[in-house]
């Protein structure tokens, strides 16, 4: 007979994979990647198939170069690739492209330990990078239909009409243009139960209200920047923002908050990505606060702190 | 009320639909002397001693302990031992049954008026809680203090197996007999049946054999596991929160499995031991799915081989179901008294490949004691005994709801297993 095979419980196991739910994002996010090919052509698709592609590479060699189980197969590099592409002026030149996943996979995901264990979303630190580095190249606009160079977009100079805002049709960065096509992604991740919609309603939703209250045009300020693109994608990756609802609440309502103080008071026409940042800082502190109590959990006593034993000196 | 968390199985249970038969006597029986939780038993046999059936032949040495009985008369051919699937191994007392089944002069109906005599009654008659957990139903009556509330077990929220659902259906009269007799003895006004809805028929038999019974609730659990976890039981059949540092007699809230239930009425009436109980035979390397009664050391391969199984396709064995259920190492077992099914499977293992957590909290929506599977897991591979503490891994108790849920296929419920062992060992 037979030798049985021994393994802990339980035997049988969900069909959900990591690679699974990483292919659900990239085809969420393939709308707005081929309305933004569209309005900007080819270019546009080699800076899409540049940061893709040496994302793919960089965690490739990352984990090589670290000596860790190599994690490449999982696809999370190619939806970084493809968050940051999306969020790239469609005239950059492809080396800055690259320089941007070396960013966003080395520095931020495979230096502070991969998937899982990144301190704030790689495609977002990367961006806030390259705006900082090429502060002219990633202000610098097409206009789709005419081909002009534009240094500003509606956010600031506004008189863009709504349905052209909701399709894309003027100058923004390769993949934030067509609002239309994020939130299509998005309501389809939700309706798989890929992600909670929780932080992407606050989000919008407070940033629409404080908008509200300030008096500026909600709609075209909702649908005009990175905003978009930011709350649906962002502000619900998994390692960077809480776990539990109220958490994720939280996480969008902050989100909301500083992307309008941004805007407004600060020195970039663009928030949506600082605030997701800043707001991924203090993921860690949300979790605490809002965690659930355990069923049945009896608060253990505090412990009063042990006075230090005393160290004997030691004459020598 | 706010409904626990859990995960809904595929729920293929081919033994549903089969009645209970009982098994030709067996050419042999193992019956090891450590069946429940707690101390093994000492054999009070001798090889070549005849035996009948419900006779004393493992004497308990400690508290933690109940006697175990021969399940079928005949000769005792020789005393050895048993590997448990923990790999200890315990002794073992080995019969040859002579077929007559000759019932032990002793076995007398006992009489049960005071809680005493019923705490006497569980001990002397070998009882241990017969859905799979294995507790000692004795030390659980003489825990309580003042039970306010029954809670009977019928929620057999596992993948495969249905021999309570077989009890509910067919015997319904026993478990409500067994009720009353609790009822009766320990005062006790409420009762409350717990049977997931998506078992009506089970429902409606319990329904209609309670209805001349006074205080007897039947109480529609949601069709998810699990269910028969003790405190999730209480929860969604009384409202009670268990806390964790207690156990539910402690707070007036007796659980029994409706087997057991059933088995201390059988007992009452009868006076013989446990020395049987219905086993779910499926699994894929299994043709024919059913619920066998069998004697108590009957040798697992006797079960698989009434079910037509081919043993030279098996490549593993569990006792229980499909979330719970221990794989057994070798084919030398026998059946005990807390085991509910014999799953054998055909297909080999597959490989998971482990990946890294991606902090989806899908295992914390799953879990039903609202606890963070994923952060727990960080913490015990930090070996972090203060955040182990803080997140309550004593509270986990094994459904794997997490390990079943995660898409990175880490085993976290054995983890938290684990990280438990850590904490009680610092």
């Amino acid at each position: 007979m037979n030798k049985l095979s021994v393994e802990s419980t339980p035997h049988i196991r969900s069909r959900s994979s990591v690679s699974g739910m990483m292919l659900c994002a990239i085809a969420a996010l393939l709308p707005a990647v081929i309305a933004g090919v569209l309005y900007y052509g080819k270019n546009a698709a080699l800076i899409l198939l540049t940061t893709v592609g040496s994302a793919f590479l960089f965690e490739l060699i990352g984990s090589l170069i670290i000596r860790r189980k190599q994690s490449v197969h999982d696809l999370s590099a190619v939806v970084t690739g493809l968050i940051l592409g999306m969020l790239l002026p469609p005239d950059l030149a492809l080396w800055k492209a690259a320089l941007g996943s070396f960013i966003a996979i080395i520095l931020v995901k495979q230096m502070f330990g991969g998937i899982g264990r990144n301190f704030a979303n790689p495609a977002a630190v990367a961006w806030i990078a390259m705006r900082l580095i090429f502060a002219k190249d990633m202000t610098t606009w097409r206009v789709p239909d005419t081909g002009a160079i534009t240094r500003v977009t509606p956010l600031v100079s506004g008189g863009t009409g709504y349905w052209d805002l909701l399709l894309g049709n003027y100058a923004s960065y390769i993949g934030t243009g067509c609002a239309a096509a994020l939130l299509l992604g998005m309501i389809f991740l939700c309706f798989s139960g890929i992600i909670s919609p929780a932080a992407p309603v606050a989000f919008l939703g407070s940033f629409a209200l404080l908008t509200w209250i300030g008096g500026y045009d909600v709609l075209s300020q909702l649908l005009t920047g990175s905003l978009v693109l930011a709350a649906c994608f962002m502000a619900c990756d998994y390692t960077t923002t809480p776990f539990t609802v109220s958490g994720k609440l939280l996480f969008g309502l902050g989100c909301g908050i500083l992307t309008f103080l941004i805007r407004h008071y600060g020195g970039f026409a663009e928030g949506a990505v600082f605030a997701v940042v800043l707001m991924n800082l203090l993921t860690p502190a949300i979790n605490r606060i809002t965690r659930k109590h355990p069923f049945g959990a009896v608060e253990h006593k505090k412990e009063r702190k042990k006075k230090k034993p005393e160290v004997e000196s030691v004459s020598v | 009320m706010k409904r626990l968390n859990g995960i809904r199985l595929p729920m293929k249970r081919r033994a549903q639909e089969k009645q209970i038969t009982a098994l030709p006597l067996p050419k042999l029986v193992r019956i090891p002397m450590l069946m429940h939780m707690g101390d093994a038993c000492e054999p009070t046999v001798k090889p070549d001693e005849y035996v009948y059936v419900g006779q004393e032949i493992g004497r308990p040495v400690s508290d933690a302990a109940v006697p175990v009985h021969a399940s079928v008369s005949g000769t005792v051919s020789v005393i050895s031992e048993y590997q448990m699937p923990d790999g200890a191994t315990v002794p073992c007392v080995e019969i040859v049954p002579d077929g007559q089944q000759v019932i032990h002069p002793d076995c007398q109906p006992p009489k049960i008026e005071k809680k005493q005599d019923l705490i006497d009654a569980a001990r002397k008659s070998g009882c241990v809680g017969l859905g799979g957990s294995g507790d000692l139903t004795f030390q659980k009556l003489s825990r309580a203090e003042k039970i306010s509330v029954l809670v009977l077990n019928g929620a057999e929220c596992e993948t495969c197996l249905a021999s309570d659902l077989r009890m509910m259906l067919e015997n319904p009269d026993q478990i409500l007999g067994g009720a009353a007799l609790l009822q009766k003895v320990l005062k006790i006004k409420d009762v409350r049946i717990g049977v997931q809805s998506n078992q009506p028929a089970a429902i409606r038999a319990l329904t209609d054999a309670a209805e001349s019974a006074k205080g007897i609730t039947v109480c529609p659990l949601p069709p998810v596991y699990p269910q028969g976890e003790k405190r999730v039981l209480v929860y969604h059949t009384t409202g009670i929160v268990v806390p964790e540092d207690k156990e539910p007699e402690e707070i007036g809230v007796l659980v029994l499995n409706v087997s057991t239930c059933a088995f201390l009425y059988q007992y009452a009436q009868t006076g013989i031991p446990l020395v049987e109980r219905v086993v779910t035979v499926d699994g894929n390397a299994v043709p024919k799915a059913c619920n066998l009664l069998v004697p108590i050391g009957t040798p697992v391969i006797d079960l698989l081989l009434y079910a037509s199984c081919e043993l030279d396709l098996v490549k593993q064995i569990w006792c229980g179901g499909a979330m719970m259920g221990v794989s057994y190492p070798t084919f030398r077992a026998s059946v005990t008294k807390p085991q509910n099914g014999i799953i054998a499977l055909k297909n080999p293992k597959k490989e998971r490949t482990v990946g890294d957590c991606i902090r989806c909290g899908k295992c914390m929506r799953a879990c039903p004691m609202n606890l963070i599977p994923a952060e727990l897991d960080r913490a015990y591979e930090d070996r972090d005994v203060r955040m182990l503490t803080d997140l309550h891994a004593g509270i986990c108790m094994n459904c794997g709801c997490c390990t079943y849920v995660c898409p990175a296929n880490r085993p976290l419920a054995e983890h938290i297993q684990r990280a438990k062992t850590l904490l009680s060992n610092t």
